[in-house]
């Protein structure tokens, strides 16, 4: 994790020079006058300005997300229901929480819901990115760069409503697409797999926009010059991305792979909206568990118990992650 | 909606003109390749746009038309029957207020307190900087629904249970945006300040002179984002607000679906295209700030 943390803040010095406005020069002239030195007193005051500008960010992730954060890890070990006092029960909450079926049931959905879904994210988009950046009218790049991204900005929540409609077995539209091609109404909203693939789809449908966009960034920073040496060398078509286009973006596909999968492991507001976790446990995810012991049993610590585990999975898919980069990943 | 691009996160700005170069120069022949490859974007692109036209044409259907199929992709004769009805069904002016409200402080705030810490990590010298922003972006790797729980409480404790201060306030300081920001503040030449500094402007001075009025598109980019994201947002409105009258629109419009998703189809998507409105216009105006911002920090 704190590999992303570091790519960002490296990026960051890269960007620091070079910017400079209407095309000044940033190379320091050497007639220029000596550098104006700081005085003590505007060294100070810079120093109280900046405590100031940063208080409100500062206090308020304090509060917000660092207290909190280890508030969570406190409450794992205890049993708190809001209304008595908390008691201490050491590792309880976590056996409790490991033996119990449904979060195992919804843990194990949500790590298939991850494969199933950033695989298909990932691949969809891959493919897209490529076909778009190929040789095309500008307007009609524009138009697909447009269409593809438009899903993103909608709200999950209401997604997921119209979506529920769609997928409905007697008076949906996707089935009454299927019964065009003589395929008979498929049961999507009542059945455990019908329930995980629509879950899964809508989810894709909607998120795949991004992992295009980081795509097409990649496509566009690979160098013209490497198509053309591999045209001469004979490369054509489909060998061409599969020697020249895959090695080179895959430090695109590294970041691509680590944001949709840390989103993907979040998933909550699609099924909570289309199946609510049904039938039975069959869409239930890890985040669900965490909302309905929390909010609706009032079982504070085992909720913090299973976000402790979540939080720990995410930081080792990430180290995992970023260990294989070292290996696979080729950077120009 | 070119100028949009001279924000001064370079490099984020994929080169939306230039496709790959062509690799065979044969531009006089009909090409399979590419005819198949249009056809398919083209199928992934009805695919994607789909589903919204047909929301947005079943929502123009009369409610007693609305579940009938073939199903209707172009609202030929919209009939507005489902608007009126969705006003009655659900309080959208109050919804609206509050989703409006939430959202419009929750943009202002993240745009005020980011553009400070932003210009503070950027600009400005004091022990302990390097430190202080690294635990600035790390709190941007946990994820929300894992503090919610002590968030909630923090929200019952300080009095602010079923408020929608209990949705702004924790949403105002922002990793992300103070991240955007100290990028735009260091592609900002220093030596701007230096000049100003020369000239005896206070570090405040040459903030609100100098910096602040260049930093506009950047703190547009924190705005927009916050704006598409809490609109859209759900799970901590459902967790955070208990009365209705404290709802967003999202969390509305799904209690107006209900549990078995029995609420009239073309009334519920009539509530659905309403509130989809501003995320629209944002799309119509701000698509390439939303596409740069969102992929901004992503190390490519």
């Amino acid at each position: 994790m704190s590999t992303i943390t570091r790519r960002m803040a490296g990026e960051s010095g890269k960007r620091q020079s070079g910017k400079g406005v209407a095309g000044e020069p940033t190379t320091p002239d050497p007639n220029a006058p000596p550098q104006h030195q700081p005085t003590a007193k505007s060294r100070q005051s810079q120093r109280w300005l900046a405590w100031i500008f940063l208080a409100p960010t500062i206090l308020g992730m304090g509060l917000f997300t660092l207290i909190p954060i280890v508030a969570s890890m406190v409450l794992a070990f205890f049993r708190w229901d809001i209304i008595s006092a908390p008691t201490f029960v050491g590792f309880d909450n976590f056996s409790e929480v490991v033996q119990d079926p449904t979060v195992r049931v919804s843990f194990l959905n949500t790590i298939l819901f991850v494969v199933v879904a950033v695989a298909l994210q990932l691949g969809l988009a891959l493919a897209l990115a490529i076909m778009v950046q190929e040789k095309m009218p500008a307007w009609l790049r524009v138009f697909f760069r447009s269409a593809f991204f438009f899903p993103l900005i909608l709200s999950a929540a209401s997604v997921s409503i119209f979506m529920r409609y769609l997928f409905n077995e007697q008076f949906g539209v996707v089935n009454w697409f299927l019964s065009l091609v003589g395929i008979p109404a498929v049961p999507w909203l009542t059945t455990p797999g019908g329930s995980a693939a629509v879950v899964i789809l809508v989810y894709v449908w909607q998120n795949f926009g991004f992992s295009f966009l980081l795509f097409i960034g990649g496509l566009a920073s690979i160098p013209v010059e490497t198509y053309e040496a591999a045209s001469i060398d004979g490369a054509t078509g489909w060998r061409k991305h599969l020697y020249v286009t895959l090695p080179l973006l895959s430090p695109t596909t590294l970041v691509a792979s680590v944001m949709a999968i840390i989103n993907a492991l979040q998933v909550f507001d699609q099924p909570y909206v289309l199946t609510r976790g049904g039938p039975g446990d069959s869409t239930r995810t890890a985040v669900m568990v965490i909302f309905e012991s929390a909010f609706q049993r009032l079982e504070f610590g085992q909720a913090s118990a299973v976000g402790v585990l979540l939080t720990l999975i995410i930081m080792a898919i990430t180290a995992a992650q970023f260990r294989l980069s070292k290996r696979f990943v080729f950077y120009q | 909606m070119t100028t949009t691009t001279d924000h001064g996160l370079a490099g984020h700005s994929p080169r939306l003109s230039e496709g790959l170069p062509e690799t065979s120069p044969n531009r006089r022949r009909f090409s399979w390749n590419f005819a198949i490859r249009i056809v398919l974007l083209l199928i992934a692109a009805a695919l994607t746009l789909g589903p919204v036209l047909w929301t947005l044409s079943t929502s123009l259907r009369s409610p007693s038309e609305s579940f009938k199929l073939p199903p209707s992709f172009f609202p030929w004769n919209p009939d507005f029957t489902s608007y009126g009805e969705v006003f009655q069904q659900l309080n959208i002016f109050l919804l609206v207020l509050n989703s409006a409200l939430v959202t419009g402080l929750i943009a202002v705030g993240q745009m005020v307190s980011a553009a400070m810490a932003g210009y503070a990590f950027a600009h400005l010298k004091f022990r302990g900087r390097g430190a202080l922003f690294s635990i600035v972006l790390a709190t941007m790797m946990v994820p929300m629904q894992v503090t919610i729980v002590p968030v909630f409480m923090l929200i019952r404790g300080m009095g602010l249970s079923d408020t929608l201060l209990a949705l702004i306030l924790p949403a105002i300081p922002t990793a992300f945006g103070t991240f955007l920001m100290r990028q735009y503040f260091m592609g900002l030449p220093a030596e701007l300040a230096e000049a100003a500094s020369i000239d005896g402007a206070s570090p405040w001075r040459t903030f609100r002179s100098v910096y602040a009025p260049l930093a506009m598109p950047g703190m547009a980019i924190v705005g927009i984002l916050a704006f598409n994201f809490h609109w859209n947002e759900f799970f901590r409105p459902l967790i955070l607000t208990i009365s209705e009258q404290n709802f967003t629109l999202p969390l509305g419009l799904v209690s107006l679906q209900g549990n078995l998703g029995t609420g009239s189809i073309s009334v519920v998507l009539a509530g659905v295209v309403l509130s989809m409105i501003p995320a629209l216009v944002v799309f119509m105006f701000g698509q390439r700030v939303l596409q740069d911002g969102l992929t901004a920090g992503t190390g490519k």
